[in-house]
């Protein structure tokens, strides 16, 4: 899998509307086709917000199957599970040099009452998602969360995009990353976003911390099945911001913590959360390289590694707010910028859709 | 000769650039450049290419001779290995620039990101020369084996320069305008007052950038200098022996 000498890394970007404006997927798809050449066509994905608003309050399963006989065992783990609202193929379109792809069908999902009393709707979900991954054989859910999908497969970005037709979507906030693996194998399951609920991740760089944060994340119940690196940090923002309720800018703090050096230096109350949440989030630091988008249904987050070992770049447009490998990747698509920055090396880039926005 | 870069891909833009310059072209405008890497990468001739819009990574990488101007920010890996010829930026600048330069001078009007000049060297009269207008990130000039740097914070933006400045830095020399807190500092550099050489010295560098961006000389030469060299030619040669 490793190809040395090729000029690579793989690519993000994302792109938000704060005022909650509807965007097709052509632009994030020129996009992420600006950096062609950070990929090598063993993965590609995209994420999307507000794309479902006739089932906004249902949970969204996208699926992939490997046969029928995986998608019959987990449609008849849905009857048991939920109430299934509707369920349809997910539409791609044949070409683009897209081969072998899964089976690919979405459910559209509620909890019944009954199972929800000794849990939490979400954490019930969580629950679900976690079974299906590890105890269905040949099925993975891409995506759960509500009014929000993931698209992705083994391909180029831009010729997966075309394939899921993404022009045909809508949504407020678009993720994309074109893939270059590594350490980890290419594959259908493997590609980015990585999603749990409403959280998607994309990721350039490797997580070298994740046998730890793996350990971690097991004792809270999830369960790390996609033989990728970047699933730990989906599920540590599910862990820290939906569960512990966690501030997005202090879960930052845990899981790219200030180094002990600037912690010294701080103000003495800046210092004492620093030093707590390093004491008792230790193990959800992410170490390694990397930069990240992480989509939420209620905004878009940047983040580098501490030392700053893969790109980013933000800039802003009117109530647009964009974030990706190359500064050329946003001017593809918006050329007139009110501002443009590289953010530095753990300091979070933290985009909120207004409240209003459904 | 003037080319729409719109849509081509690198290697489609480069090859026009090669071989108009092996038909005797020497002037070059790029319009709608986007992201195509590699740009003035490896040419040995001394012409002038001029880009309008933001070209890729690895921009004059290995380049030898050639002078490029970009009217616009550019991003990552500027420079690499660059051997002889100019780059001038009138914006600001990504991550690794200058990486192993051996020779010309890069120019920015703005910011630099991380590792600026990271391992950059020199030989006899091969000198390489960075100056960056604005600010720079961490790391700036570490490992450096040669060459000039100089760092101005014209835009007064805080903090000039980021943690592990010349962070195992072995030759050459940075000039920093204004003072740099030692807690930023490597562990391999010490700061030093200017000699008359070294503002003769990097006086005419100055100039040069002055004419470039449109800044005041004497506006830049107010502010006290630092300088800053290695400690030692060999700051690890007791590292691994025992």
């Amino acid at each position: 899998m490793k190809c040395d000498g090729i000029p690579s890394g793989c690519a993000i970007s994302g792109m938000m509307s704060e005022n909650g404006r509807r965007i097709d997927g052509t632009e994030i798809i020129r996009s992420i086709a600006c950096m062609h050449d950070r990929s090598n066509g063993l993965g590609g994905g995209f994420a999307a917000y507000g794309i479902y608003p006739k089932r906004k309050d249902m949970y969204a399963f996208h699926m992939m199957f490997d046969n029928a006989g995986a998608k019959e065992a987990t449609e008849e783990f849905f009857k048991d599970y939920f109430n299934v609202d509707k369920d349809e193929v997910i539409p791609t379109q044949k070409g683009y040099g897209i081969s072998n792809p899964p089976i690919l069908w979405r459910y559209f999902l509620e909890v019944p009452e009954n199972k929800l009393e000794f849990l939490s709707e979400r954490d019930y979900v969580t629950k679900t998602v976690m079974k299906i991954n590890s105890e269905i054989e040949g099925s993975f859910v891409a995506s759960s969360g509500k009014n929000m999908g993931a698209f992705k497969g083994v391909g180029y970005p831009e010729d997966i995009g075309r394939f899921y037709k993404l022009e045909e979507y809508s949504a407020y906030i678009w993720t994309a990353h074109g893939r270059f693996p590594t350490n980890t194998p290419g594959w259908w399951g493997g590609a980015h976003p990585f999603t749990l609920l409403d959280w998607s991740v994309v990721h350039n760089g490797e997580i070298s911390s994740y046998g730890i944060n793996k350990r971690y994340l097991e004792m809270f119940g999830y369960k790390l099945e996609l033989r990728t690196d970047t699933e730990v940090i989906a599920y540590l923002f599910d862990l820290l911001v939906r569960r512990h309720k966690l501030p997005v800018d202090k879960a930052i703090l845990a899981l790219a913590s200030p180094f002990w050096k600037d912690i010294d230096r701080m103000e003495p109350e800046q210092q004492k959360i620093a030093t707590a949440i390093r004491q008792v989030y230790g193990s959800s630091l992410l170490n390694g390289p990397f930069s990240v988008i992480i989509g939420h249904s209620r905004g878009m987050i940047g983040l580098n590694d501490r030392i700053k070992l893969r790109p980013m770049t933000a800039a802003r447009k009117d109530d647009m707010l964009y974030m990706a490998s190359e500064e050329s990747a946003i001017r593809e698509i918006a050329q007139d910028l009110d501002s443009v920055w590289s953010p530095r090396a753990g300091t979070a880039v933290i985009g909120m859709v207004r409240a209003e926005v459904e | 000769m003037k080319i729409d870069a719109k849509g081509m891909h690198y290697r489609q833009l480069n090859k026009m650039i090669r071989d108009a310059v092996a038909s005797g072209e020497k002037e070059f405008e790029l319009d709608n450049v986007g992201g195509q890497r590699y740009i003035g990468a490896g040419m040995n001739e001394n012409v002038k290419i001029t880009i309008n819009g933001t070209p890729g990574n690895d921009l004059g990488a290995f380049m030898n001779g050639p002078r490029v101007i970009v009217n616009a920010n550019a991003q990552d890996g500027i420079a690499n290995t660059m051997n002889a010829g100019e780059i001038i930026v009138h914006g600001n600048v990504g991550d690794i620039i200058g990486y192993g330069m051996r020779g010309g001078k890069l120019y920015i009007k703005g910011d630099a990101g991380y590792r600026v000049g990271i391992h950059m060297k020199e030989y006899k009269k091969q000198i390489p020369v960075i100056i960056a207008g604005g600010t720079a990130g961490d790391f700036f000039g570490e490992y450096m084996a040669g060459g000039i740097m100089i760092l101005l914070g014209m835009n007064g933006k805080s903090p000039l320069v980021g943690d592990y400045v010349g962070t195992g830095m072995h030759g050459g020399v940075m000039y920093i305008r204004g003072k740099v807190d030692p807690y930023h500092l490597g562990k391999e550099v010490c700061c030093l007052e200017l000699s008359e050489e070294d503002t003769k010295l990097i006086s005419g560098y100055l100039k040069e950038f002055c004419d470039c961006f449109n800044f005041e000389f004497n506006e830049i030469m107010k502010e006290k200098f630092t300088k800053l060299v290695p400690l030692s030619l060999r700051p690890y040669g007791n590292l691994y022996v025992y």
